[in-house]
């Protein structure tokens, strides 16, 4: 009895794995059928689209070959003197009018289906940055709960050739998306600095991510898993290493995590009345500047000039922590620093601002505690 | 057959040319100015070449190897507009001021000294294009399409010198058009009416009015770029209450436009090309002239679908999405024209007629990968990936490109007196079919399996067709080589052409004698219906 089980199933799972494989080697050449219901009836109309190309393609192709091969000079082919034909005219312009027609038709029922984008069960804003992604999770009157950066996780020294690249190359993040099967999200698109565009292949659809802008695009999807994309606008310098992830949780397991999160979130907004150890600070302050400051002002603190200056021995790392603050709070307009108040919280804002200050040979000798970030934001 | 009698080199005030530089800098003469053309489109043609080797050299296996992706964004951003800009439009215009007037039986262009502005603008608008490589924070780094805030906020310093030389770049090509334009309505022979008129100066008249629409919108774009920069509007900031897809509107208002510009004399070259080597006329030459026409307005309310992603309504993307499958019946109509043409001719395969026979094809691929494209939903998963990439690059290498060559080789004999070697033509035309097929086909597959474009860096899946994609780049990049020699040899130690160069090639340009005189048509010639539609 219990062997048949071990055995069906094995049997099952090697079936899967062959589905799979194959699935896997077409979508190497080949538009991604995809997992959703959209995405479907894409997949088809872009097969359509395909078999009738071929179709006029044998049609106009063959007619070229058969004169080039039969119709030659040295074949010995005298040469007609026939030209211009009315009819023949009318119907060339007449057979592809109605072939567009017959395209035009299940194109725009997706369309329409597509922009259905009403009755969904949850909202997430999706708000690109140069290079991440930020994910807020909307309450049902589209404010923010909780949210989170995702970022590139893959290591430099496998894009930079060190060391063997991993089977998700430049398509794995820190932090995934994580949203619930079968259910209807909907997706709010926005950026924070340049356009990018968000794009799951298997979900169906892309969608710019516009600063200034909120686009919507949703998906249900039935399949859990891990469905990756990429940014698809070009957005500056690191726009081939922004990748999109996102896990899709059986429902159950999904409300679990949620859960959890509201209350991480709860613990963070109390560490913004907390005191740190400078230790604590420091920790804190590598990890955050690595994650948001190191693209362009580098890990070693040396920037790229002149676009992104460096940060050891710079006038602001090394003066007033006002200033210093402030440049990291607001940005500064005009150039590629960005308003990192409304990334980060006070706690972290603390933290990088006192790491800057006491790295790469700056030693300020300053303490920033959230409390004083709190307050510097008040008193503008 | 040939009933003009032309006069030249006996006749006391036919002077020749100026000797050395001088004649270069100063000439007004049509022949001289569409060289200098000729040779500027080939140099940027290297140029922005080399720039698609570098960038295909990264691209030969995932990770970074050679540049960094700042200098591989600039050189996806200056290939292009090279490419577009400095190789493609300049060829253009220089077969046009060799040809138009031959064809419509002028002396030269009605406009000669404005010619020469038109043409000396440009040396110094790529000059300064291009050595913004070399300045403090790199060249234009935002795509040939310039995307703002990419290309405003967040662009390097010198993007002020980027918008000056589009400026230039723009003042040269109303200039060139309005010439173009001013030669083919008021210096035809007696005779040359309007539909009479070879398809090449049909669509180049086409052409021009479709460039004096759309450059002075190119030119609002960027100067509006210029005041947010530096005047401190917001345009298309949306921080100060502006709008950044506007700027996609206008750039593309101007860009589908642009990309007609760059095909319609194309299929003017081929449609002189393949009657001439199937010995039988062009088919339908009415309904040519009518499809390009019709291709030319339609042009102007398509361009939306570069933006399917930005969000429009669905009444929008739903006009945009018929409009643009429109464009495929004329242009349909034309490739059925010129198989119909081919049909029960008598055909030769000379290398104009290579490449004129791989232009229909090829073309034809890329116009069923536009048709694809066209699809809204289905652009939804196409959109910026390399199925783009090879869409566009079918239309405008095999397509464009191909057309420009096609003509070099045709008209080579003509403008030099000298026939081309025929082997290394045809050489050079198999290793650029090769070549071009190996490097774009396969980027339909990268695209569809969902690989975008711009990236200098891609996941493991798309490895194999990068790696492709690379060789036949080489393959096709190197054979250029191939054409540059064999034109130089030709120029200097090619056999001696015949008036006529090809049996079955009928207009007035070929009653001239070849080389052709420094002055095209110094009587009107009398328009036979031999050397005329008729």
């Amino acid at each position: 009895m219990k062997r048949s089980w071990i055995k069906g199933s094995a049997l099952a799972g090697l079936t899967l794995l062959a589905g799979t494989a194959t699935a896997e080697e077409l979508s190497k050449y080949n538009m991604r059928p995809g997992v959703t219901e959209i995405s479907h009836s894409v997949y088809d109309l872009h097969m359509l689209l395909f078999w009738i190309c071929v179709a006029i393609g044998v049609v106009v192709f063959g007619a070229i070959f058969w004169s080039i091969i039969h119709h030659r000079k040295s074949a010995g082919h005298q040469a007609a003197q026939f030209h211009e034909s009315t009819r023949l005219e009318i119907g060339w312009t007449l057979i592809p009018t109605l072939i567009l027609i017959t395209m035009a038709y299940p194109a725009t029922k997706t369309l329409i289906a597509m922009y259905d984008t009403g009755g969904e069960d949850m909202s997430i804003e999706v708000r690109g940055y140069q290079w991440k992604w930020q994910y807020k999770y909307l309450d049902e009157d589209l404010n923010g709960t909780f949210g989170f950066f995702s970022s590139l996780a893959t290591p430099q020294d496998e894009i930079h050739n060190k060391s063997a690249k991993g089977e998700h190359y430049l398509l794995e993040v820190d932090k995934p998306l994580r949203i619930p099967a079968n259910r209807k999200v909907r997706f709010l698109l926005t950026a924070e600095d340049v356009i990018h565009s968000w794009w799951v292949p298997d979900f169906g659809m892309k969608r710019d991510a516009i600063p200034g802008i909120i686009n919507d695009m949703w998906a249900i999807v039935p399949e859990p898993g891990v469905y990756r994309g990429q940014c698809t606008e070009l957005c500056g310098k690191d726009h081939g290493f922004m990748p999109v992830v996102v896990e899709v949780l059986p429902e159950a397991e999904f409300d679990a995590w949620y859960a959890e999160q509201l209350q991480a979130e709860e613990v963070r907004k109390e560490a913004l009345s907390k005191t740190f150890t400078t230790d604590e600070l420091m920790a804190q302050g590598e990890q955050v500047y690595g994650t948001f400051c190191a693209a362009c002002h580098q890990p070693n603190g040396q920037g790229m000039p002149p676009v992104f200056p460096a940060l050891a021995g710079s006038a602001i790392a090394t003066g007033p922590l006002d200033a210093h603050l402030d440049i990291v709070l607001n940005g500064k307009a005009g150039t590629a620093m960005q308003a990192f108040g409304k990334q980060l919280d006070a706690a972290q804002i603390a933290a990088v601002v006192y790491y800057e200050r006491h790295s790469w040979g700056n030693n300020t000798g300053d303490i920033v505690q959230p409390s004083d970030v709190i307050a510097h934001t008040s008193g503008q | 057959m040939s009933e003009v009698v032309v006069s030249h080199h006996d006749e006391h005030h036919d002077h020749g040319p100026d000797k050395g530089l001088a004649r270069w800098l100063f000439t007004t003469n049509h022949k001289d100015i569409g060289t200098l053309y000729l040779w500027f489109s080939f140099t940027m043609f290297m140029i922005g070449g080399v720039m698609a080797l570098i960038i295909r050299t990264e691209l030969f296996q995932p990770g970074l190897q050679f540049v960094d992706p700042a200098f591989f964004n600039q050189m996806t951003t200056n290939h292009g507009l090279i490419m577009v800009f400095g190789a493609i439009m300049p060829a253009f215009v220089g077969l046009a001021n060799w040809l138009v007037p031959m064809m419509v039986g002028a002396p030269d262009m009605a406009l000669p000294r404005m010619n020469n502005l038109s043409f000396w603008i440009l040396p110094f608008a790529f000059a300064m294009l291009i050595s913004t490589l070399f300045m403090e924070g790199g060249g234009p780094n935002f795509g040939w399409t310039f995307y703002a805030p990419l290309s405003t906020t967040y662009a390097p310093d010198t993007v002020t010198f980027f918008i000056f030389g589009v400026h230039m770049m723009g003042a040269s090509s109303i200039m060139g058009s309005i010439n173009i334009i001013a030669t083919i309505l008021n210096m035809r022979a007696p005779g040359m009416t309007l539909m009479k008129m070879p398809l090449f100066v049909w669509t180049w008249l086409i052409t021009a009015y479709l460039l004096l629409a759309v450059m002075p919108v190119l030119a609002g774009a960027v100067t509006m770029m210029l005041f947010d920069i530096h005047f401190g509007t917001s345009f298309f900031n949306a921080a100060g209450g502006g709008d950044p897809v506007m700027f996609q509107h206008i750039f593309w208002f101007f860009g589908h436009p642009e990309v007609y510009i760059m095909i319609l004399p194309a299929f003017g070259i081929v449609s002189q090309i393949i009657p001439t080597f199937a010995r039988k006329p062009l088919f339908g030459y009415d309904s040519m002239v009518y499809a390009t026409a019709s291709i030319a307005f339609l042009s102007f309310i398509v361009w939306a679908h570069h933006m399917f992603t930005v969000g429009m309504p669905l009444a929008g993307q739903l006009f945009f999405m018929y409009a643009t499958m429109l464009i495929a019946v004329p242009t349909g109509v034309k490739v059925f024209n010129w198989a119909a043409t081919m049909w029960q001719g008598s055909m030769t395969f000379e290398t104009p007629m290579l490449f004129a026979i791989a232009f229909v094809v090829l073309f034809t691929i890329g116009g069923f990968s536009g048709l694809m494209l066209a699809i809204t939903p289905a652009d939804y998963q196409y959109h910026d990936t390399y199925f783009v990439v090879a869409h566009f690059h079918y239309v405008l290498v095999p397509g464009a490109l191909f057309s420009i060559i096609a003509a070099v080789y045709y008209w080579l004999p003509k403008w030099c007196g000298r026939m081309y070697d025929e082997s290394l033509g045809k050489l050079h035309f198999w290793l650029s079919f090769i070549g071009v097929n190996v490097t774009f086909f396969p980027q339909h597959f990268s695209g569809l399996a969902g690989m975008p474009r711009r990236i200098p860096d891609y996941a493991l899946q798309f490895a194999d067709f990068n790696m492709l994609s690379s060789i036949g780049a080489y393959i096709f990049g190197f054979s250029q080589l191939i054409f540059l020699y064999l034109i130089i040899k030709t120029i200097r130690s090619g056999e001696p052409a015949t008036d006529r160069v090809w049996e079955g090639a009928h207009g007035l340009e070929w009653t001239l004698p070849s080389p052709a005189p420094y002055h095209s048509f110094t009587h009107p010639p009398k328009v036979t219906d031999a050397e005329a539609h008729s």
